[in-house]
């Protein structure tokens, strides 16, 4: 198990610094920084206090170094437009993306769990279809769209909701529905996999055989098992919302780090676009990390050699 | 997951009628957007700034000509409608083509080779899967400037783990059957063996995919597209006109269900026909 845990937490080590290479890279594809930060009406001169100002004179190799560094201890510089550290600045944003991407899974999980129980239990009927229908609909749902949709409906229609803006927990209603939306057809379908794969086994049968209610079946024993996978995925399924909220908060004019990152796009401020890839990717690596090794956990099969 | 075998026979009832569904839908798609110059009424890029948001066919005060109305510059909405369609596809079509191409020859790398090779091909896969393919895709657009080409490769650079990972799976099975080592007995080249034996016998599974691949490409370049940093205007891809309609879209919400309405049927056909094709190769066991 200290192997299996090693080896995982090393892989892990390894991917955040590709990551870190690779956000680097990426904010240097356009060749001259400065020139970019500078502006188009930039004169020559102003070009040079720029790439002065910000260390860009230096070797690449030594920039490089210089913030992974900086990154290590929490410290990626400061932002080229608010004028104040990024950490802060994401900090600050943090916990509206953290609760728009769990408001997004709890909303999933409470309508793909009994979805994919429901089609197990009906295998081949009607209701199993319907239920696949849904998942087909979901994923072939662009999430922009539904946000506007939403809004249209709910918030100038009904007037149920407010359409943009952080102030109370109404606002995270919608944005957490179209976030769902993306997390939905896979937790379903895995969820109806797991129990159809569960209910076929053995340990089902002998249930079965000692009399036990069906409720108890499905729920004590069958669910139990089926769990464990989804458990897994909706962590992982966590880690792509939260990338993938940046689409949604610009939608609802959400303040979170989405948010940030496209206004940072749209300034040329990339310390913050740099630093948020990078946050971005280790929370992925946390939570696909921390699934496996619970998974290991509940199931010493997968452990390895 | 299993290699392909052939087991499920012709599908009845409803999952047949879905995949021809989906297939029609497909179809409908491919051809407009192969004769798109030939299909549009009007010009999808004249504007008319005395027929601004003319209303659709279904709705009152509707001005015969242009079925779906026209936009906020007074471009025909059909027209534009049946261009996007060409993009959509050619971006789904291409981004595929790219992503392919370098996830199965990482994929089958990894399952065929095994050992040193496979763990790097799973670490590059792995790293793949971190970064937030919006937020990279975004940033790429902005500092190199937004064209079709650049957004091709780009989506096409970050899409292709579904394939590494479905190619390296099939080929670790496909690798221990009797008629590869078969062929290895028979003297044949590894690079042989690789495209006689190997290729074949996953290509099912790998057009599944690439089925999966089309409709995610699609509606990526769309989300892209509507934050501004895709297709650059005044291209109408359906995404973008969705970004221009935007600000009408409370008053003449028509603006926006007309191309969402699109991009939904035409994502939701490809998909139907993908489950349809995992189906009929009897593939059916990824979740």
């Amino acid at each position: 198990m200290l192997q299996f845990l090693l080896r995982r937490l090393t892989v892990a080590v390894l991917v955040a610094v590709t990551v870190m290479t690779l956000a680097f890279v990426l904010t240097r594809l356009s060749g001259d920084l400065a020139i970019s930060i500078a502006g188009p009406n930039a004169t020559q001169a102003d070009v040079e206090v720029v790439r002065k100002a910000y260390g860009l004179d230096r070797p690449m190799v030594t920039q490089f170094l210089d913030w992974v560094g900086r990154a290590l201890t929490g410290d990626f510089g400061d932002s080229y437009f608010f004028k104040a550290p990024v950490s802060s600045l994401i900090a600050e944003r943090m916990p509206v993306t953290l609760t728009l991407g769990l408001t997004g899974l709890v909303i999933a999980l409470v309508v793909s769990l009994p979805l994919g129980i429901l089609a197990a239990v009906r295998e081949n009927t009607a209701l199993d279809r319907v239920v696949q229908l849904v998942a087909l609909i979901g994923q072939a749902m662009p999430s922009f769209w539904l946000g506007l949709l939403l809004m249209i409906t709910f918030g100038l229609q009904l007037g149920w909701l407010p359409i943009s803006g952080t102030g109370s927990w109404q606002n995270y209603v919608m944005p957490g529905i179209v976030l769902a939306f993306s997390a939905i057809p896979a937790l379903t379908r895995l969820t109806r996999a797991g129990m159809i794969q569960s209910m076929g086994s053995d340990y089902i049968r002998t249930a079965r055989a000692k009399g036990l209610s069906r409720a108890s079946i499905l729920l004590k024993h069958a669910l139990r098992n089926a769990a464990i996978p989804v458990v897994a995925i909706a962590a992982v399924q966590l880690g792509f919302m939260l990338g993938g909220s940046i689409v949604i908060e610009q939608v609802f004019a959400l303040h979170g780090v989405g948010f940030l990152a496209w206004e940072s796009i749209g300034k040329n401020d990339f310390p913050v676009v740099q630093a948020v890839v990078l946050v971005l990717a280790v929370i992925y690596v946390a939570l696909t990390t921390l699934a496996d090794l619970m998974n290991a956990v509940l199931d010493p099969r997968l452990r390895g050699p | 997951m299993s290699v392909a075998t052939v087991t499920a026979g012709p599908r009845r009832g409803w999952r047949s009628f879905a995949t021809w569904f989906g297939a029609a839908i497909v179809g409908i798609a491919s051809i407009c957007a192969l004769f798109a110059p030939w299909l549009v009424p009007y010009d999808p890029f004249a504007q008319d700034l005395g027929k601004r948001l003319l209303v659709p066919f279904w709705m009152e005060g509707h001005v015969p000509g242009h079925v779906l109305g026209t936009d906020q510059l007074g471009r025909d909405y059909l027209s534009r409608l049946i261009w996007g369609c060409r993009i959509s596809m050619l971006i789904g079509v291409t981004v595929t083509i790219v992503s392919g191409l370098i996830g199965i020859t990482l994929g089958v790398l990894g399952g065929f080779v095994g050992g040193r090779v496979d763990d790097a091909v799973l670490f590059a896969i792995t790293t793949r899967l971190s970064i937030p393919v919006v937020l990279v895709a975004l940033a790429v657009v902005a500092l190199l400037g937004s064209s079709m080409t650049l957004l091709v490769l780009i989506l096409g650079l970050l899409l292709w783990d579904r394939f590494a990972v479905v190619a390296r799976s099939t080929t670790m099975q496909v690798r221990h059957l009797d008629f590869v080592a078969a062929a290895w007995c028979a003297g044949c080249s590894r690079f042989r063996i690789l495209v006689r034996e190997v290729l074949p016998n996953i290509a099912s599974h790998l057009v599944v995919v690439a089925t999966l691949e089309v409709a995610l490409a699609i509606l990526l370049e769309a989300a892209l597209s509507f934050l501004g940093l895709g297709v650059p205007p005044p291209l109408p891809s359906w995404g973008l006109m969705i970004a221009e309609a935007k600000d009408y879209m409370f008053f003449s919400p028509w603006v926006i269900v007309i191309p969402g309405v699109a991009l939904f049927v035409l994502v939701l056909g490809i998909n139907l026909l993908g489950d349809g094709l995992r189906d009929m190769f009897g593939t059916r066991s990824d979740p």
